[in-house]
């Protein structure tokens, strides 16, 4: 943005004061937090030729761990939308016992540290845990499978959905919806139609933002994972095990794809936000 | 009148479907963290939890969540306000940067820091004439923190200030309100409850951060070691019945923090309603 | 107003720009408020010593610490003060050499110290700088087995048969894993006569054996103790010794016909003691761990204490007809880690296709 452009622009419309104060603190703690250490990283990977990078990040075993990492996030971040949006709906619009307790619980994995998600879950559901005993029976394994990865993603993604959800669900209008009762339609058409055009933009964010993490946890995921290469290992160990070789440039360069996917999947979010406002807002 | 029978049996059959999803889910890992924590009793349980060691981490865990709930939240709020109150080029780019460090993998944000303020940095000379620790010291731990945490206020408040529009805050500036009374008078009273939601979010984030602060600690013991850190240390020292209980702590700190939400939502939703 | 307002503004952004574009000088004015409180803590007249050290010597060190002291007092009349640090001996080599400020290093393997020393904080020739090699205990691998050893494992040829588990951590993530491996390969070689193919082929099948790879080596532990998954746990010789001690009726140990002398290695961390000024200390930290006590703390908690005077008194604990083999017969740490962890090494090519 050239200085020119932007006193035209200042000049404009703004008759709300604040602007220069609230996008210089803004931009000034965005830099020292995110942009000056990520440009870091990207000039560190810089050090290597594209061939390297491009020979680094495609080798056969990297290229299986993120298929194993988006695979695995990708199902979590599914359930957890899916179950997301009903739980948001059961504790806005329902009165049960225990409805406090539950929505008090749902920040509980962010508190948990994830080694002991991790732990807590290995044991739960290695063959002679409470819940992998049960499915031992049948000759299901789900520690230390791509399955026990799911779970322990499944558990840190919670929070996300529900909580993007529950604000716009509890500022939704019920009228609307009794309206289009009165009108004739069925439940289902209800929800279709009424509810979840005024939802899904913030399901969406929420299932962005639990991806994004998904795809980058860590730390409860080696325990539960079997960490067998083209199995069952997850990105990040690789990274790990490249930075105990000393091998920096491969570590950067692979932590720099999965950066460009996280920042390429918040993009398409927020993309699919906007549209949506747009929609909301042309019909109006 | 059938009608409503399946409308009671939608909301059960939801309901039940949401209680087993947390069940299975939320309530049996807390299960197995309560249950290996007393596995041998109450008063090893307490001497576990009163270690000098466990103090010294429940302290610096505690200032770690405090400096990043401060700085994120007065960032969210400038933030928001800037996102949402005007218009201007790159706004896109914009908060998907802020949304970022949510989805970078805290081992590459605990890594940037190394590469950033390590021995290996351009800036490490200037850093080491002045003698500033920043990483394998407390300043990177709470960077890190910070770092892990950095969206949650700001993508609560967003919505809520766009859902809001400009209108009153327009109207309250074309009356000559200046910027802190309008933030205070008109803005404020929208945003406070979506405030409360994601500072409780960012420090129970930052309570349990593990990855990013890993990377970043060095593990100097009593020096650099935050709770979950310390539950790992236990972890390794084949300290199962410690290391549970030094992670209950963290349950306990978290459900704390949620009854405080609850009390302040309750008593603020009262007087609303009085009003 | 507006103008002052908008002035602000430009100047943050050109700030912003600038930081972001040329590496930035004004971090250090940011983060020096944030670092005040922390620089005061130390440097009082008493020495502090940091141990970076890894992850199985938590129970050596924390014994050893307090005999130190009390040595240190008897001969200098002042107190000291030792911070330990335990972690994956790989991550805490790689954390000295970004900058966590250790007096000195205690790892798994020559091969960790060595990464210190080529970032500049270790002088050359630390190897020759305490005895035997600036190892004051050793270990060696053995099997850890469920009691009454079920599966019959009594050597390395056992772990390759159908349907045993095997669990052991990943050599490239865990120092200790690499003795693993190495003690593997060694006995293969001298089993199949030294031809490559079939001892790369043998320790393949091993591996295929493998159900979890932790990513350390008290990982491994847990999953094969806590979580029993597996047959046979590759590990640590003190380690074994310590699952047995916390669960006698539950696991047995067994021996292989021939293993690796794992040589711990420790040295003073250079660059860090001269700032410091520690390193009359710190040697004597290092050198005290030869001592007759320490040797003995060191045989308590199940690692073989160097001086074999003393190793003989733990003769009934250890197996010291074990044939052994060290890291020279593989030329080294630096030619053993080039063929067989580096990228595209032997053990890479064991799990591609």
């Amino acid at each position: 943005m050239t200085e020119k452009k932007l006193k035209r622009k200042t000049k404009n419309v703004r008759v709300i004061p604040g602007f220069g104060l609230s996008l210089g603190i803004t931009l000034t703690v965005l830099s020292f937090v995110v942009i000056i250490p990520l440009a870091t990283l990207v000039i560190f990977t810089a050090g290597m030729s594209f061939n390297d990078v491009i020979m680094t990040v495609t080798k056969p075993r990297v290229l299986a761990s993120f298929r194993v990492s988006f695979l695995t996030a990708f199902i979590a971040s599914a359930i957890n939308t899916v179950m997301g949006i009903i739980l948001a709906w059961v504790l806005v619009r329902y009165d049960f016992p225990l409805k406090r307790f539950m929505d008090g619980m749902i920040e509980l994995p962010f508190a948990l540290p994830t080694a002991v998600a991790g732990i807590s879950l290995t044991a739960l559901t290695s063959d002679n845990g409470l819940v992998g005993s049960f499915f031992a029976k049948f000759g299901i394994r789900l520690a230390y499978t791509r399955v026990g990865i799911t779970i322990a993603l499944i558990f840190i993604g919670i929070p996300f959905v529900v909580r993007t959800v529950q604000p716009v669900l509890e500022k939704l209008d019920p009228s609307y919806e009794e309206a289009a009762g009165v009108m004739g339609a069925d439940r289902f058409t209800i929800f279709r139609r009424v509810i979840f055009p005024e939802i899904w933009p913030a399901a969406i964010t929420g299932f962005g933002l639990a991806m994004g993490r998904c795809i980058g946890e860590y730390g409860s995921v080696v325990f539960i994972a079997g960490n067998q290469p083209f199995e069952t290992e997850i990105t990040p160990l690789i990274i790990m095990s490249k930075l105990q070789e000393y091998d920096y440039a491969s570590a950067t360069a692979i932590a720099l794809v999965m950066l460009i996917f996280s920042f390429l999947i918040l993009f398409l979010v927020s993309y699919f936000q906007a549209r949506n406002t747009k929609m909301i807002q042309g019909g109006r | 009148m059938a009608e409503k029978q399946s409308n009671g049996l939608v909301k059960y059959f939801l309901i039940a479907i949401s209680v087993i999803f947390l069940f299975l889910f939320l309530v049996l890992p807390l299960y197995v963290v309560v249950t290996e924590a007393f596995k041998k009793g109450a008063e090893q349980y307490w001497q576990a939890v009163s270690d000098e060691y466990t103090v010294k981490a429940i302290l610096l865990t505690l200032e770690a969540t405090v400096f990043a709930v401060v700085i994120n939240t007065v960032f969210g709020v400038f933030a928001a306000w800037a996102v949402t109150k005007f218009r201007f080029e790159g706004k896109k780019v914009l908060t998907t940067l802020i949304d970022l460090p949510v989805t970078v993998s805290p081992i590459i944000a605990g890594l940037i820091y190394v590469l950033t303020f390590g021995r290996q940095s351009i800036l490490y000379p200037l850093l080491e004439k002045y003698d500033i620790k920043i990483v394998f010291a407390v300043p990177g731990i709470v960077l890190a923190t910070i770092f892990v945490t950095f969206p949650f206020v700001s993508r609560e408040l967003i919505p809520v200030l766009e859902s809001q529009g400009t209108d009153e805050e327009e109207a309250a500036a074309l009356m000559g309100a200046n910027g802190s009374t309008i933030f205070r008078r008109v803005t404020f009273p929208h945003i406070k409850w979506a405030l409360l939601y994601g500072v409780v979010l960012c420090a129970s984030r930052a309570m349990g951060e593990f990855g990013a602060v890993s990377v970043l600690s060095g593990h100097l013991r009593g020096k650099t070691n935050t709770l979950p850190l310390h539950v790992e240390i236990l972890f390794n020292e084949f300290q199962y019945m410690p290391a549970f209980a030094v992670s209950s702590i963290l349950v306990v700190m978290a459900i704390l923090l949620l009854i405080i939400r609850s009390i302040i939502e309750h008593k603020g939703k009262k007087e609303t309603e009085i009003r | 107003m507006k103008k002052r307002i908008l002035s602000l503004f430009l100047s943050a952004v050109f700030a912003a720009g600038a930081l972001t574009g040329c590496g930035s000088e004004a971090t250090s004015t940011e983060t020096a408020v944030q670092d005040n409180t922390q620089a005061q803590t130390e440097e009082s007249k008493d020495v502090t010593l940091t141990n970076v050290s890894y992850d199985p010597t938590r129970e050596l060190y924390a014994a050893y610490n307090e005999v130190f002291k009390k040595h240190w007092q008897e001969k200098t009349g002042g107190s000291v003060e030792i911070t330990q640090s335990h972690g994956g001996s790989g991550k805490q080599a790689l954390e000295v050499a970004n900058g966590l400020e250790a007096d000195v290093v205690t790892l798994a393997l020559e091969y960790d110290v060595n990464a210190v020393k080529n970032a500049g904080l270790i002088e050359d020739g630390w190897v020759n700088e305490f005895d035997k090699n600036s190892s004051p205990y050793t270990s060696t691998i053995v099997f850890l087995v469920r009691k009454g050893n079920p599966k019959d494992i009594h050597d390395w040829d056992d772990l390759i048969k159908d349907g045993v588990g095997v669990i052991t951590p990943n050599p490239k993530t865990s120092g200790g894993a690499c003795w693993n491996y190495l003690a593997a390969w060694a006995f293969a070689q001298k089993k199949l006569g030294y031809d490559e193919e079939q001892t790369k082929e043998f320790v393949k099948n091993i591996y295929k054996n493998v159900l979890v790879l932790d990513s350390g080596a008290r990982g491994a532990t847990t999953t094969f103790v806590e979580n029993g998954q597996g047959d046979v746990l590759i590990a640590w010789e003190n380690e074994a010794f310590l699952s047995i001690k916390d669960y006698p009726d539950d696991y047995e140990i067994v021996v292989p016909s021939l293993s690796i002398l794992a040589q711990p290695s420790v040295a003073v961390v250079d660059k860090v003691v001269d700032k410091r000024g520690t390193r009359e200390a710190a040697t004597e930290y290092l050198s005290y761990l030869y001592s007759d006590e320490a040797q003995k703390i060191a045989g308590d908690n199940f690692y073989r204490p160097s001086n074999p005077d003393i190793l003989k008194e733990y003769a009934d604990v250890f197996d010291l007809n074990v044939d052994l083999v060290s890291i020279d017969d593989f030329g080294g740490w630096d030619a053993a880690h080039e063929k067989h962890f580096d990228d595209g090494g032997i053990f890479d090519q064991i799990y591609e296709n």
